[in-house]
């Protein structure tokens, strides 16, 4: 549970760090000493929500997987855990999601310069890689099935199976909303109104690239 | 009279928050129904709530009727027995308390004391309903599948959740698990609203340091859920493959039955780890709202501006991050290593501290306050009354050697319903007869309030002071009947038939408050939108109720903060948040 404690011991700091950067430390009831301001003038606050909303979702996310991963730690301590031969195909897959990250970067690039054709590029070419990276995973399922590891075979496997299948399915959460961009960029919408649809998906797929690192670099380890 | 000339820092930019684009529904379905109005979907979810949370009630008084009267009720067996503390248990913690103060309080509250003209995603805020409605039905679906509810206790323990033997673990498990994750996915729904909203909708002037602190405990209370739910998350995903599919994550090599099951090398250890990870946050995702609210209505109530605001606010931060290193006070017998022990008791009576201070500024800004005994207030001073008692008894709980002989006692069930039941459906109650007039525009009925008040309050304290006692008898918790127990006297006996009594009648008088809702929705004294002379701005409405976009054509501007009440100087015994300046003032601060 250390992990899980740490990343949720991040997060409250993080959480805090920012609160305290407010006006946490001001007295409000002397009513001279704060000016009435805008709160939307403040640099935090020109966020859109939206973008926001991804952050609190992101941070969730992150305690998920923290939380399994810490999980994944404690079952391995058992006499039972076999050591897995990763299948090959993992190591392709992992190339294939960062390009996808690289590409989402592309379209994130064109669309704050405002190329359309930038940004179609770069998202159905992040979408085909992500596509690929999931074609990818289930090649992995049947290699680790072949070899006769199924699920409930051993811990080691069962961990295999739900750790990539969460990561999909965050994955598959993902390509809906890039499918709705997407579809809005081919049927003619200008730049700037899909500009912070592809920025968001953008940092979506960063991050889940990012856990996809620490979780292959798990498995690999045991 | 003071009137004070204010300076150019009084001077309000031009710059206007921008106006959100409401979804305008045309028919009755879209009003009310598939609403996407923050204040519908709040009655939505504390119906819900509240209806399941008596079908709850209904459970917990067939369990009295068991401990008070063992071998009377033929239709009340062991197995039943399980599983109606099981369903009684979870119930009431996650689908009834957390529903309705985060679904229910914090969907109405929110957008109108920020000055917000609703949720910011109302589409997902929907939804999230929607999905806590649908996991409700799963739960009380499991009373009518074969096996029945499961009747593992409301902590789901494994092995034993899962195994044939314990009531429900074929259906009853399960529909439990999916429920609890359907749960979790909706309120992560509503979560994400309640803190973006928060963060990032409040009208102009409304800074975090000028939020009353109903929000800010809600706002605290859904983060700490948001990063504790996925544990939960986690150990319903790991069991029901556990159970379903056969992976040994949470069970051991075991013999069930005189069978070798296929079973093995799982960790129940883990499962409890992962539970209590969320389970203990979850107390403070009850409290911390209870926490805020009863800091409005008592200031509101004894006209006085709240004792040390900046305190308060930086005790539910210093408490929500605290709450997350605590879990293990749960599992002091689980064979822990004594130096993680020492380590969680620490942790656990350092919390302690930022509560007590809590408390403090509760009773100061009681002190020389100038005190309306309204339902609401009576209900916020049970509220203090019990949770004092309630957490002195955490503090014998956190200590690992009081802890090792008092656990899964009575003496735990005590504590932990002075705490977590009693003390936050105090706050619930007076809430709700505080915020009743602006959701329906009426009062309810100030006798039948006080009536239930008092029958609620001593009820209480008659049902849970006895109870300590038969813990500290040894009398355990979850056992069906304890047949001629030599180290149990007669007393102990006719103490539980006592406590089924009182709590019998309790349950019962809860129909007065049902019938005052129902019966003041309709000829209730009309309230008028400010009754209270409350200076926050949900009171400010240009509506009572308030209707869709809560604030008319122009978003309110706030001047102050929340608690500008009897200020020397000033007509009126209190300032709303959004009186300019200019107009009415305090006389001291020039000075």
């Amino acid at each position: 549970m250390t992990i899980a404690l740490v990343v949720a011991a991040a997060i409250v700091a993080i959480i805090v760090g920012w609160l305290l950067r407010q006006t946490l430390n001001t007295k409000p009831w002397i009513e001279q000493q704060h000016p009435i301001e805008n709160v939307r003038a403040e640099s935090a606050w020109s966020l859109p929500p939206v973008k926001v909303g991804l952050g609190v979702f992101l941070a969730v996310a992150t305690s998920l997987f923290a939380l399994f991963i810490s999980a994944y730690f404690m079952r391995r301590m058992g006499a039972d855990w076999n050591t897995l031969a990763d299948p090959m195909v993992l190591w392709w897959d992992t190339a294939l999601l960062c390009l996808g990250s690289i590409y989402f970067q592309r379209a994130r690039t064109a669309a704050q310069r405002g190329q359309i054709d930038g940004v179609k590029v770069g998202l159905l070419a992040g979408g085909a890689f992500t596509f690929a990276f999931l074609a990818g995973q289930l090649w992995a399922w049947q290699q680790l099935n072949a070899s006769g590891f199924y699920l409930a075979t051993n811990p080691a496997s069962d961990f295999f199976y739900l750790l990539t299948a969460l990561h999909g399915l965050h994955l598959l959460g993902g390509l809906w909303v890039w499918g709705r961009t997407t579809a809005k960029v081919w049927r003619g919408f200008e730049v700037a109104d899909v500009r912070l649809s592809v920025e968001l998906c953008t940092v979506y797929w960063h991050f889940l690239l990012v856990v996809w690192l620490i979780l292959f670099g798990l498995l690999l380890s045991t | 009279m003071a009137y004070v000339a204010h300076d150019e820092s009084d001077y309000v930019p031009p710059a206007e928050v921008e106006e959100v684009e409401l979804y305008h529904p045309k028919t009755f379905i879209g009003k009310y129904i598939w609403s996407q109005d923050a204040k519908v979907i709040a009655i939505q979810y504390s119906i819900t709530a509240i209806a399941v949370g008596l079908v709850a009630l209904v459970l917990s008084g067939i369990m009295r009727l068991q401990l008070g009267y063992p071998n009377t009720f033929s239709f009340i067996t062991p197995g039943t027995y399980l599983q109606f503390v099981t369903m009684h248990g979870m119930i009431m913690v996650i689908y009834l308390l957390t529903a309705l103060f985060l679904g229910g309080f914090g969907n109405y509250l929110i957008p109108l004391m920020v000055g917000a003209r609703d949720m910011v995603f109302p589409y997902v805020n929907m939804v999230s309903y929607w999905v806590y409605l649908f996991a409700v039905l799963l739960l009380m679906a499991s009373f009518f599948v074969p096996g029945g509810p499961t009747g593992s206790g409301w902590t789901l323990y494994p092995p034993q959740a899962i195994l044939e033997g314990t009531p429900g673990a074929s259906w009853g498990i399960i529909l439990m698990l999916v429920s609890l994750a359907f749960f979790i996915v909706g309120f992560t729904m509503g979560g994400l609203n309640y803190v973006v909203t928060v963060l990032q909708a409040r009208t102009r002037g409304m800074t975090m340091m000028r939020l009353p602190l109903t929000v800010w405990g809600i706002f605290m209370a859904t983060i700490l859920a948001l990063l504790a739910f996925p544990a939960l998350f986690v150990s319903c995903i790991m069991m029901t493959l556990d159970s379903l599919l056969g992976t040994s994550f949470f069970m051991p090599a075991i013999v069930s039955m005189g069978q070798q099951l296929d079973y093995g090398g799982g960790s129940p250890i883990l499962f409890q780890h992962l539970f209590w990870f969320f389970g203990h946050p979850e107390v403070y995702i009850v409290a911390l709202p209870a926490f805020g609210m009863v800091s409005d209505l008592i200031s509101v109530h004894a006209r006085k501006n709240i004792f040390g605001y900046r305190m308060m606010v930086w005790a539910i931060l210093a408490i929500g991050a605290l709450s997350l290193v605590v879990w293990a006070h749960h599992m002091y017998v689980s064979g822990m290593n004594p130096y993680f022990g020492f380590f969680f008791a620490i942790t656990t009576l350092v919390i302690a501290i930022p509560t007590a201070i809590k408390v403090y500024n509760w009773v100061l800004t009681l002190w020389r306050g100038n005190i309306h005994l309204t339902v609401p207030m009576l209900f916020a001073i049970g509220f203090v009354f019990t949770f004092i008692n309630g957490g002195l008894t955490g503090l014998f709980l956190g200590n690992v050697t009081v802890d090792l002989p008092l656990s899964d006692t009575m003496f735990v069930v005590a504590h932990f319903h002075m705490v977590m039941a009693v003390a936050p459906i105090m706050v619930v109650f007076g809430a709700i007869y505080h915020w009743y007039p602006k959701i329906t525009g009426r009062m309810l009925n100030d006798t039948l309030g006080k009536f239930h008040f008092w029958a609620t309050f001593l009820g209480s304290y008659a049902i849970y002071y006895p109870m300590h006692y038969l813990g500290f008898l040894g009398v355990p918790r979850r056992y069906y009947a304890m047949g001629n127990t030599d180290f149990l006297p007669e007393s102990a006996h006719s103490l539980n038939a006592g406590i089924t009594i009182v709590a019998l009648i309790v349950g019962a008088i809860q129909v007065v408050f049902l019938y005052n809702l129902v019966w003041s929705y309709f000829k209730g004294k009309p309230s008028g939108g400010n009754p209270w002379g409350a200076t926050t701005l949900e009171w400010q409405t240009p509506d009572t109720p308030p209707k869709h976009g809560n604030f008319g054509p122009t978003l309110p501007v706030v001047y102050r903060w929340a608690y500008d009440y009897s200020v020397p100087g000033v007509d009126e015994d209190f300032i709303p948040q959004n009186q300019p300046p200019g107009e009415k003032t305090r006389g001291l601060e020039e000075t």
